[in-house]
């Protein structure tokens, strides 16, 4: 840890500058225990959901609502931003500034993308569907769920793009890298309650 | 300011004392309204509507605003301490923690003068809470102000487990933590993983009776039981997140006051951590007369009585901690031996009312109001009696006086018992739980009015602690690092009150009971587990307080989004989300401060350290 403090000092970045500072350690430490409070956060949503999707109340029931390649479209843009969160804390591994900020970038358009796309799904059931918010109980738990986790999605661009001014600003040092390694854990979190999403409200919404 | 901008855990312990004790007030007067309507039968001091906003509001300030607060200020006066740290992980979240508690507090509390207080009782039962049975917006209060005490409260648990985790002293392995730590450790833990529920089910609600939803209506295909099941997975840990800290703290006590080290040390540890788990497996024993089935009924029956091995263990490990040793029974003592009986009494009522058959005669009835409250108040709230007087002189310097705390001590328990014991008959005899009056001549007349006399008699017993507290408040701040003469753990090394940094040197760690190990070897302090230098301290600032503010006031504009003013202009800030915006924009703006401008802290110089020595 001391050669650690000596190289920040130096302005020599550690291999892992996330981890190098004890604030930075506790950081990764307490948003992997908050990881664990959202786990619950969205098990209880998908318990609602579970519990209420056949409750369509005389409304449009899922199987008739939605359409797999728009989600389809929606998940492929999601997966592939988690792996470019990947690259960017690999280009801070090595060092690379102009890398890593360019990976945060392509990460954030396409979280803006998917984000686009979920309004426009919601817009569509909204509009021409009269699938709202007080349709049905399924209708409710459906735009709990995936509504929470658009605004998730939603705070994540906002919080990386800030990232990404502060990056601008101050550059990588043993202070910024442990948010950034963060905002990325937090990223895949995202991508991985939407594979759930996908297959629980989706498929299992189409098939099941 | 100071005080609104520190970030000392310290200072914040005293926070939460003042808020919590201010809450617990709010809830005692309560409670004393409720047993005064109940004197006797077909009383008219209270309508049915008040009684109603007075239960709900009873049991959701004490324990959401009342005691978790002075647990939270227990645990952040003593844990960096205990475990030999000169902070928690995050100085600044600690703060907002408090804050975001204070502020839900305060919104909730705001309804008993904004148009009528949640009534609905404490657990918000759909359809009941729904806006069919209650259109005020008492029951948005609930679920909106909650909302923000919860966030504070998960907040506090993130932090000390990190704390816990990665801040102990050199030396200080897990088994070698003291047993509050531990409580600390595992709550926080509960608070993790319960907490989040709560927050969804309070997210439902509040979309059911603002947006029109049908989470909870059966009108448009929602499941009212659904409620019952969220609220109880997070309700029943939270049982166990309250009475945890209080095992805790007379795992503390009692060896103090015994001059002998914990009995079954890890055997506590373990106890705790199973009790722990298994407050996760018991939810529905809540919920037997909702028509689960038998055989849900009876999975959740058994492992409702499991806990009962334990707890056993816990309170044989405290027997055998006395057993033997040389007693002192000084006022934190004198709480800490108070609590082992009545608790037990708690426990044995739990056993009874886990049995599926015997809990459908027992539901909802005065035997359940017993049974928690001897849990609840007999637990933990001795509990946490004995840890402000067995803490207090860390806290502020200054012992409390013993005459005085033990004058609180016998009118507390006395008056408990008297209000309570009967309850477990009037139950049995059939006197329902949360019905504001009762007919006269079947046998309740006497019990109720024995009942009321006690809790005033415990209301003296507050009123002569918060004496104690004024008194000792103006007597020079002169306690000893040792107040008690037998202090086993690192907390007792460093002056009363700790200086800002507490340790300054981080003490090396050689055993369990780390103090009292070095006093056996004939040592008079620690050994130093590093050179003096200079102390990092993270600096004091305002964001957190703004960030509950503007979480505030997006709370209010929320609830308010679907009303009608007489004024347009409020209509307008109202109808159209402006106010909520407002209040977003304070908090996020907040936010966005502490991530674009860095906060280094500063510096205590090892100078410094000495001249604070010397003064």
């Amino acid at each position: 840890m001391t050669t650690a403090h000596a190289e920040a000092a130096d302005g020599i970045l550690p291999h892992e500058p996330e981890k190098a500072t004890l604030e930075g350690r506790n950081k990764v430490l307490a948003f992997w225990l908050f990881l664990g409070g959202e786990a619950v956060l969205f098990g209880t949503l998908f318990a609602t959901f579970l519990a209420l999707r056949n409750q369509t109340n005389e409304g449009p029931t899922a199987a008739e609502l939605f359409h797999l390649p728009l989600v389809a479209a929606a998940t492929l843009l999601l997966l592939v931003s988690s792996l470019t969160s990947v690259f960017a804390i690999q280009a801070m591994h090595r060092g690379n500034v102009a890398q890593l900020r360019n990976w945060l970038l392509v990460t954030v358009l396409l979280g803006l993308a998917f984000l686009i796309l979920e309004i426009y799904e919601f817009s569509v059931y909204i509009r021409h569907e009269e699938f709202g918010m007080t349709t049905s109980a399924f209708s409710s738990a459906f735009y709990t769920l995936v509504g929470f986790h658009g605004a998730h999605v939603a705070f994540g661009i906002l919080w990386i793009a800030v990232l990404i001014g502060q990056l601008l600003h101050k550059g990588l040092t043993v202070v910024t890298a442990p948010k950034i390694y963060v905002s990325a854990m937090y990223w895949h979190f995202i991508d991985v309650v939407w594979v759930f999403i996908f297959t629980v409200v989706y498929l299992l919404g189409k098939v099941g | 300011m100071d005080w609104i901008t520190t970030v000392d855990h310290k200072k914040i312990a005293i926070l939460y004392l003042w808020a919590g004790g201010l809450f617990f007030g709010i809830g005692g007067l309560e409670a004393i309204l409720i047993r005064i309507q109940l004197i006797k039968p077909m009383n008219t001091f209270l309508d049915a509507q008040t009684f109603n906003e007075l239960i709900t509001m009873h049991g959701t300030t004490m324990i959401f605003l009342g005691v978790m607060p002075v647990i939270f200020a227990l645990m952040n006066a003593v844990i960096p301490l205990q475990i030999g740290a000169r902070d928690v992980a995050f100085p600044f979240l600690n703060s907002l923690g408090f804050w975001t508690f204070l502020f839900g507090g305060l919104l909730l509390n705001l309804s008993w003068v904004m148009g009528g207080a949640p009534d609905a009782g404490w657990t918000a039962y759909t359809p009941l809470s729904g806006k069919g049975y209650s259109a005020s917006h008492g029951v948005d209060f609930y679920t909106i102000g909650l909302q923000i005490a919860g966030l504070g409260t998960l907040i506090g648990g993130i932090n000390f487990l990190a704390t816990i985790i990665t801040m102990r002293a050199p030396g200080m392995s897990f088994m070698r933590m003291p047993m509050f730590a531990w409580a600390t450790f595992i709550t926080s833990a509960i608070i993790l993983f319960a907490f989040p529920a709560v927050t969804v089910g309070l997210v439902l609600l509040t979309f059911d009776r603002i947006l029109d939803a049908n989470f909870f209506d059966v009108d448009g295909g929602g499941n009212p039981v659904l409620w019952q099941h969220i609220f109880w997975i997070f309700g029943h840990p939270e049982v166990y997140i309250l009475i945890l800290p209080a095992f805790g703290i007379i795992s503390e006590v009692i060896p103090t006051f015994s001059r002998k080290r914990l009995f079954g040390y890890s055997s506590m540890v373990f106890a705790t951590i199973l009790i722990a788990f298994l407050g996760f497996m018991v939810w529905a024993h809540h919920m037997f007369t909702t028509g689960l089935g038998p055989v849900a009924n009876a999975l959740f029956s058994v492992s409702t009585m499991l806990i009962a091995v334990p707890t056993g263990i816990k309170i044989f490990n405290w027997l055998f901690t006395m057993w033997g040793g040389q007693v002192r029974f000084t006022t934190p003592n004198l709480f800490a031996a108070g609590f082992i009986p009545t608790f037990t009494m708690g426990g044995v009522t739990g056993v009874m009312l886990a049995s599926a058959p015997a809990d459908f005669q027992f539901h909802d009835t005065y035997f359940v109001v017993a049974h928690f409250h001897y849990v609840i108040v007999g637990g933990l709230v001795l509990g946490l009696f004995a840890g402000l007087h067995y803490w207090w002189p860390k806290m502020f310097g200054r012992m409390l006086s013993e005459t005085l705390g033990k004058w609180t001590f016998w009118t507390f328990i006395i008056g408990f018992h008297l209000t309570f014991f009967v309850q477990h008959f009037l139950g049995l005899m059939g006197m329902q739980r949360r019905v504001f009056t009762y007919l006269p001549n079947q046998q309740f007349d006497t019990l109720n009015l024995v009942s009321t006399v006690g809790a005033f008699l415990m209301g003296v017993g507050m009123i002569i602690f918060l004496i104690n507290v004024f008194l000792t408040s103006r007597r020079p701040a002169d306690a000893p690092e040792d107040p008690w003469e037998d202090g086993r753990t690192l907390e007792w090394t460093i002056p009363s009150p700790p200086p800002e940094y507490n340790f300054k040197q981080t003490p090396l760690v050689r055993g369990l009971d780390a103090f009292w190990k070095e006093k056996m070897a004939g040592h008079k302090a620690m050994t130093p587990a590093e050179p003096i230098g200079p102390i990092h301290m993270p600096s004091a600032t305002i964001l957190p307080f703004l960030m509950s503010v503007g979480i505030f006031i997006a709370g209010l504009g929320f609830m308010f989004s679907r009303d009608e003013f007489s004024s347009s202009i409020m209509s307008f800030l109202f109808n159209n989300y402006i106010v909520t915006a407002l209040g977003l924009l304070i908090t996020f703006g907040s936010m966005l401060m502490r991530s674009l401008f860095d906060d280094h802290g500063w510096h205590i110089e090892p100078e410094e350290l000495e001249e604070g020595e010397q003064r």
